[in-house]
């Protein structure tokens, strides 16, 4: 039996062929896939084909939808929130490195979709226009997207096109801004600086002063 | 397979035409009804604006927010390990559970896996946790039909299993006792055997439980044929947990799916039901609970030797990856999508609850229904205002 931390399985016979037939269903909609073995599929498709590439998946046997969200790869600017606000602020590395199957914009959505037969679900990526951050709507093809999809444009901005009832989810009906992208500061932080500016409790075993070194265990 | 063609729907959708008739000649005027958010149906504050037409629900909007925390902005500015304080607080119910797979999916990044005593450990606190949960719910259940016998036996019952959990972790509602490698400690001396008394004293409890609410008729007329979700629809919105086994999908995340915990070495059984209306959602619950404690009771008998953790750093940094982990929670399907960029704390988490999905279900459900029947309806999805707006 193969767990999921299984990696040293060189090939995965079921993902593999599920991805084959996502594949050959979804054609060149796909810009990259990624499976890794004995894990998870990841496929990335074209944005102006994002509702498609849902009644495709759909259409074959993924029918459960599992959720939809975004990720925004910049940088937090912040940090970890963990600044001296005394301090002048420090200079923070900005490239982008985004995750598997890669991606040109900033934002990218992430949605599941499982097939309940099998258990088997792929991880469908697209990336969302920096300038004009618009997708299509899922609503129409998997019910259960209407919420996520309100979730997702209050906390990221993204408009979906063909939402029925785009309203805040959670967020005031006058909040501005976009709390889950990485430019959007943690309030809580500004408001009141991080403790453990002040009260730094030293590492079990290390010494205060000297950066404690990862990977040496106990 | 549709339930459209079983004639209890058949002639639940010719009495709902009937009304709708009645209504149409009366001419009855419309009025809103609002819902909460404080209501003792609710286990929150979930608030629930309702169109009436007479006695009937037109249209619902459930409004949430009330009680949102921001926990995936929050993930982002703390470390691994402080993760599982803030997830605990998810499912305030069934806590030690929301913690299992944010625990897995950091240790499938990291490609370790906690010893098998610490995996034994984990189910076995994994289902005391489904089992204090869903007791209560069965109790509830009977406070939302006018019974108030059963929930004073389900607090009565649950405190043992509470009792069980804290003893072992020491919290009672929010554990944070799963570590990334492993568990915080082993069980403490006597443990076991006190296990196996508390989970006799739960079986007892799902059959006084059975007689006297389920058995009893008012229960079943006020659940049976009301609030039925067809297998497709629940798949569409994503529905999980007992409430997608009660439209007769036999799909359970802990017997469909291999993770490194225990649910594979022991003998239970995934029960479903055909109808997918507010009694059967109740009854795989019940049912649920006897197998959790049937588990419990075989684990406890089979937990291996050895340390209950794994040699993991001081510091944890996972490495770069994106990783999705999901249980089969209480409340249903509990997931997280984790994406590392090779820090002290995830870059993003995506954190999937159960309720969620479960209660986006209701603008469609609740359309056309009775006004007594929106109560019993929501009681039998069964969510927590904590796994909604995370």
């Amino acid at each position: 039996m193969s767990s999921i931390t299984d990696t040293t399985l060189a090939t995965d016979v079921v993902r593999e062929g599920i991805l084959a037939r996502v594949q050959a269903a979804l054609g060149d909609i796909i810009v990259e896939s990624l499976v890794k073995p004995g894990d998870d599929i990841w496929v990335r498709v074209r944005t102006e084909s994002w509702r498609e590439t849902a009644v495709k998946v759909r259409d074959l046997g993924f029918s459960y939808f599992d959720f939809l969200s975004a990720i925004d790869w910049l940088p937090s600017p912040f940090g970890r929130g963990e600044d001296d606000p005394t301090e002048p602020a420090p200079v923070r590395d900005s490239t982008i490195r985004r995750g598997y199957t890669g991606g040109d914009t900033r934002i990218q959505m992430l949605a599941r979709v499982v097939d309940p037969t099998t258990s088997m679900g792929i991880n469908l990526k697209t990336d969302v226009p920096d300038d004009n951050a618009h997708v299509e709507s899922w609503t129409t093809v998997y019910a259960g997207a209407n919420w996520h999809e309100r979730e997702a444009w209050e906390m990221f901005g993204i408009t979906f096109d063909g939402h029925p009832d785009l309203r805040h989810m959670y967020l005031p009906t006058d909040f501005e801004g976009f709390p889950l992208r990485k430019d959007f500061p943690l309030l809580a932080r500004i408001v009141k600086p991080w403790p453990g500016i002040v009260d730094v409790e030293p590492m079990p075993g290390g010494d205060q002063d000297e950066p404690v070194q990862d990977g040496d265990a106990q | 397979m549709t339930l459209l063609g079983d004639r209890q729907q058949l002639s639940y959708i010719a009495s709902q035409a009937a009304d709708a008739r009645v209504n149409l000649e009366l001419e009855t005027e419309g009025m809103t009804l609002n819902i909460g958010p404080q209501h003792p149906a609710t286990h929150g504050t979930l608030r629930i604006i309702a169109r009436l037409d007479g006695e009937q629900v037109v249209w619902v909007d459930p409004s949430c927010g009330y009680m949102h925390r921001g926990y995936e902005k929050l993930t982002e500015v703390r470390t691994y390990p402080q993760v599982t304080a803030l997830v605990n607080r998810i499912d305030w119910l069934g806590s030690f559970a929301n913690e299992v797979p944010f625990i897995l999916a950091a240790e499938k990044l990291m490609g370790i896996e906690a010893p098998l005593r610490a995996q034994h450990i984990r189910t076995i606190l994994f289902e005391l946790s489904r089992i204090a949960n869903v007791s209560l719910f069965l109790g509830d259940l009977g406070v939302q039909l006018g019974a108030i016998t059963p929930v004073f036996m389900a607090f009565r019952d649950r405190e043992y299993v509470l009792n069980l959990i804290e003893s072992a972790t020491g919290g009672r509602f929010h554990p944070n006792f799963d570590r990334i490698g492993g568990l915080k400690d082993d069980l403490p001396a006597g443990w076991i055997d006190e296990t196996r008394t508390v989970m006799k004293k739960l079986r007892r409890f799902c059959d006084e439980i059975e007689d006297l609410l389920f058995g009893n008729e008012i229960f079943q007329s006020r659940t049976r044929g009301i609030g039925v979700i067809p297998r497709d629809i629940a798949l569409q919105y994503g529905m999980s947990g007992a409430n997608l086994r009660a439209s007769g999908v036999d799909w359970d995340l802990r017997r469909d799916q291999s993770l490194p915990m225990a649910w594979d070495k022991v003998d239970w059984k995934v029960w479903t039901h055909p109808d997918g209306d507010s009694f059967a959602r109740c009854w795989v619950r019940l049912q649920e609970v006897r197998e959790s404690t049937r588990i419990v009771e075989q684990l406890v008998d089979t937990i291996p030797a050895g340390p209950v953790m794994t040699k993991v750093p001081r510091i944890i940094k996972v490495p770069e990856g994106e990783a999705w982990v999901c249980t089969e929670n209480p409340l249903g399907e509990m997931g997280y999508y984790v994406v590392s960029q090779g820090d002290l704390g995830p870059f993003r988490v995506k954190i999937r609850s159960a309720s969620f999905n479960n209660i986006s279900i209701t603008p469609w459900l609740l359309k056309g229904v009775y006004v007594p029947d929106i109560v019993t309806i929501l009681a039998s999805l069964y969510f927590i205002l904590g796994d909604i707006d995370r």
